[in-house]
């Protein structure tokens, strides 16, 4: 480490060691993980009624990283996410109904079913995309950072990735381009220990999948607690400080880990079950809610969140389930701007 | 009315457009200081400035992907990819990112972005170099693909594809670079999708592309002058859209159908109009639909191997007259 990486990693650790986050603070980010959470488990419920058809890639366990990010973020500030990004898309604004239609293939969806789990979008949201091949999202993001920069908003581009994307070719060119176009651009790298159904270790050259390339780029080498939302949370605010300020991105490996398999096919039985036991004792919806009664938040205004986001993912499923499925003409929709998909005349 | 060649069409074609909007910006591999490599952007840097005109890493991952992002957000990007053939290592952006947007997203996003490329044969430049791609381009439902024959068609379809609000791949002809001709000075905008009937005959029809116009066109008089037999030419100047109206109309006239592509045979553009007027107006025709191509072989270097491949004005002849004899 660089003498100015030992200084500002000494600044994070004396920022965490501080319990100066507020209460609302706290339950707001409470909130947005327990949503997360309650959403994506009706989520594997509704796929176990075979009312979601296709594949879905939960994100359970790693709610702290959208919440902490997502809590930070600017309401004009762009999230580019991945096929794991229910949570991602949600934190922006979104309606728990948008995202389970979606799921579902009705009208309730954000996409009205045309793009399906994998490609959730509300661009009023910010939320410009979930990306399913790996690693593209990562140079579209820079794209995003470079307008912000040249219209001179202050907007940040984040971009939520997995361990498994370090090691293709357009991580590199990604990080390679915004660091010399000083993009303000946040690389959120989830390292949750598996690319698909391979350890990550054993297919990649350094312990760190990001931290460790961070300096190829001349970026910072950052590794944070990816289940403890209050250091996600201040990383995301250095991250988009500096961002702001026209210092270029910044690239951050949050360790995680998902508590089910890769996706809906997958039930994850290549993992030690002693590794799982330890990683769902980390739990970070148990641990933060242990946190803020420690630090004085009344059980009971715990415990509204979550009587109230049980009733509102109650209502969300009924709207999403309800909704009538999209009518034929979509399927020939929307190809180009003027709505159509005509090629000739 | 000024002389200008094809590229330095292509930079009055973007030039005119960056004059009248801001959000038009430009970015490649040595496009700004360089002027480009087949100098397509010469004085670009110097009138716009670098924020507007930018060169990147040898990354077209990164470069298409940035061009994506922007056009979602504001911007109306013209990226640059050197060569054609390296697309091959960003298609992923072409295939599943740019084309797939707006599908996607219910019309949430729109991408006014344009890829310029220079294409095709004739360069001596070997396998890697050389292909002519716009059938992989034309292959995928929500590109829009131009391959301009002229400098005029140049300056008025580029500045046509950077108004246009969706994604458009701009290929120039590298053999047509050096072509010269008079380009009206002041605004000047070709409609994309219209296709331009060069010379009417009555024996006939030939549909032709970028580098085949020419040589269809030197074909043509060939054919009146030696052979007695009337050529229709039409330069169809896009593939999507596509403006089968006009080949319709011009194939009805003369009963008979010729395609000079110059991609490789299987699944080349032309398969797909055969295909068209086949079914369209089958009873209408008064011989078979011909398709000269380059052979499904790769390009070779050697000037007398690469001349073989490529569709020559006397292989159309030779197309024509076993056609209409």
């Amino acid at each position: 480490m660089s003498s100015t990486q030992t200084a500002a990693a000494g600044q994070l650790q004396e920022a965490l060691n501080q319990d100066d986050l507020a209460p609302e603070t706290r339950l707001k980010l409470y909130r947005l993980m327990y949503e997360c959470r309650s959403l994506e488990k009706r989520a594997y419920d509704l796929f176990m009624q075979n009312l979601i058809k296709g594949t879905s890639h939960l994100a359970l366990g790693q709610e702290a990283v959208a919440a902490g990010f997502g809590g930070a973020m600017r309401k004009d500030d762009y999230t580019y996410c991945t096929y794991r990004g229910h949570n991602h898309t949600y934190v922006r604004g979104v309606e728990m109904s948008e995202v389970l239609g979606e799921l579902m293939g009705t009208t309730a969806g954000l996409m009205r079913g045309k793009g399906g789990s994998m490609h959730l979008t509300s661009v009023e949201h910010g939320a410009m995309g979930s990306y399913a091949i790996i690693g593209a999202h990562l140079c579209i993001a820079n794209g995003s950072g470079w307008s912000a920069k040249y219209r001179g908003t202050e907007q940040v581009s984040v971009c939520f990735f997995g361990d498994g994307t370090t090691n293709i070719g357009a991580f590199h060119e990604a990080l390679n381009f915004a660091a010399i176009w000083k993009l303000p651009v946040v690389f959120v790298c989830e390292n949750n220990l598996y690319m698909e159904y391979t350890p990550i270790g054993d297919v990649t050259a350094v312990e760190h999948p990001a931290a460790d390339r961070a300096s190829a780029y001349d970026l910072e080498k950052i590794i944070i607690d990816g289940n403890d939302v209050d250091e996600v949370y201040k990383t995301a605010q250095r991250a988009f400080a500096r961002a702001r300020r026209g210092d270029g991105p910044s690239l951050i490996e949050a360790k995680t880990y998902r508590h089910g398999g890769h996706s809906r096919a997958d039930p994850g039985k290549y993992r030690p079950d002693e590794e799982v036991q330890e990683w769902l004792k980390k739990d970070p919806i148990p641990m933060y809610r242990a946190r803020m009664l420690a630090n004085g938040i009344s059980e009971a205004e715990i415990v509204k969140i979550e009587d109230d986001v049980k009733e509102m993912t109650d209502k969300a499923t009924e709207i999403a389930k309800s909704a009538p499925p999209p009518d034929a003409s979509l399927a020939n929709q929307d190809v180009w701007a003027d709505g159509g998909v005509a090629w000739r005349n | 009315m000024a002389q200008l060649t094809y590229r330095e069409a292509v930079a009055a074609g973007i030039a005119q457009e960056m004059r009248r909007d801001n959000s038009v910006v430009l970015i490649g591999e040595d496009i700004a200081d360089a002027g480009g490599v087949f100098k397509t952007t010469v004085g670009l840097l110097d009138e716009f400035g670098p924020d507007r005109v930018r060169d990147t890493p040898i990354s077209e991952q990164a470069i298409l992907g940035a061009a994506m992002g922007a056009a979602m957000t504001g911007l109306k990007p013209v990226a640059e990819i050197m060569f054609s053939d390296f697309f091959a290592v960003c298609w992923d952006f072409v295939v599943n990112e740019i084309a797939k947007a707006r599908y996607m997203t219910d019309g949430q996003v729109t991408m006014p972005l344009v890829i310029k490329s220079s294409n095709g044969g004739g360069a001596r430049l070997g396998a890697q170099h050389s292909q002519a791609i716009e059938n992989w381009a034309m292959a995928i439902p929500g590109i829009k693909v131009v391959a301009p024959s002229t400098p005029g068609d140049v300056k008025g379809l580029m500045a046509a594809a950077i108004r246009d609000p969706d994604p458009v791949l701009f290929f120039e002809s590298k053999s047509l670079y050096g072509a010269k001709e008079d380009v009206p000075e002041g605004e000047h905008i070709v409609e994309l999708g219209k296709a331009n009937v060069l010379r009417s005959g009555t024996d006939v029809t030939i549909c032709a592309l970028a580098l085949t116009v020419p040589r269809a066109m030197k074909a043509a008089e060939t054919l009146e002058r030696e052979h007695g037999i009337s050529a229709t030419v039409i330069d169809l100047r896009s593939l999507v859209p596509l403006d089968t109206q006009t080949i319709l109309r011009e194939t009805e006239k003369t009963g008979r159908l010729v395609t000079v592509e110059e991609n490789p045979r299987l699944c080349g553009w032309g398969a797909e109009i055969a295909s068209i007027v086949a079914e369209e107006m089958f009873w209408s025709l008064d011989g078979p639909i011909v398709r000269v191509t380059t052979p499904h072989v790769p390009l070779a270097s050697a000037d007398n191997l690469e001349d073989l491949q490529l569709p020559s004005p006397e292989r159309v002849v030779a197309a024509v007259r076993d056609l209409v004899d």
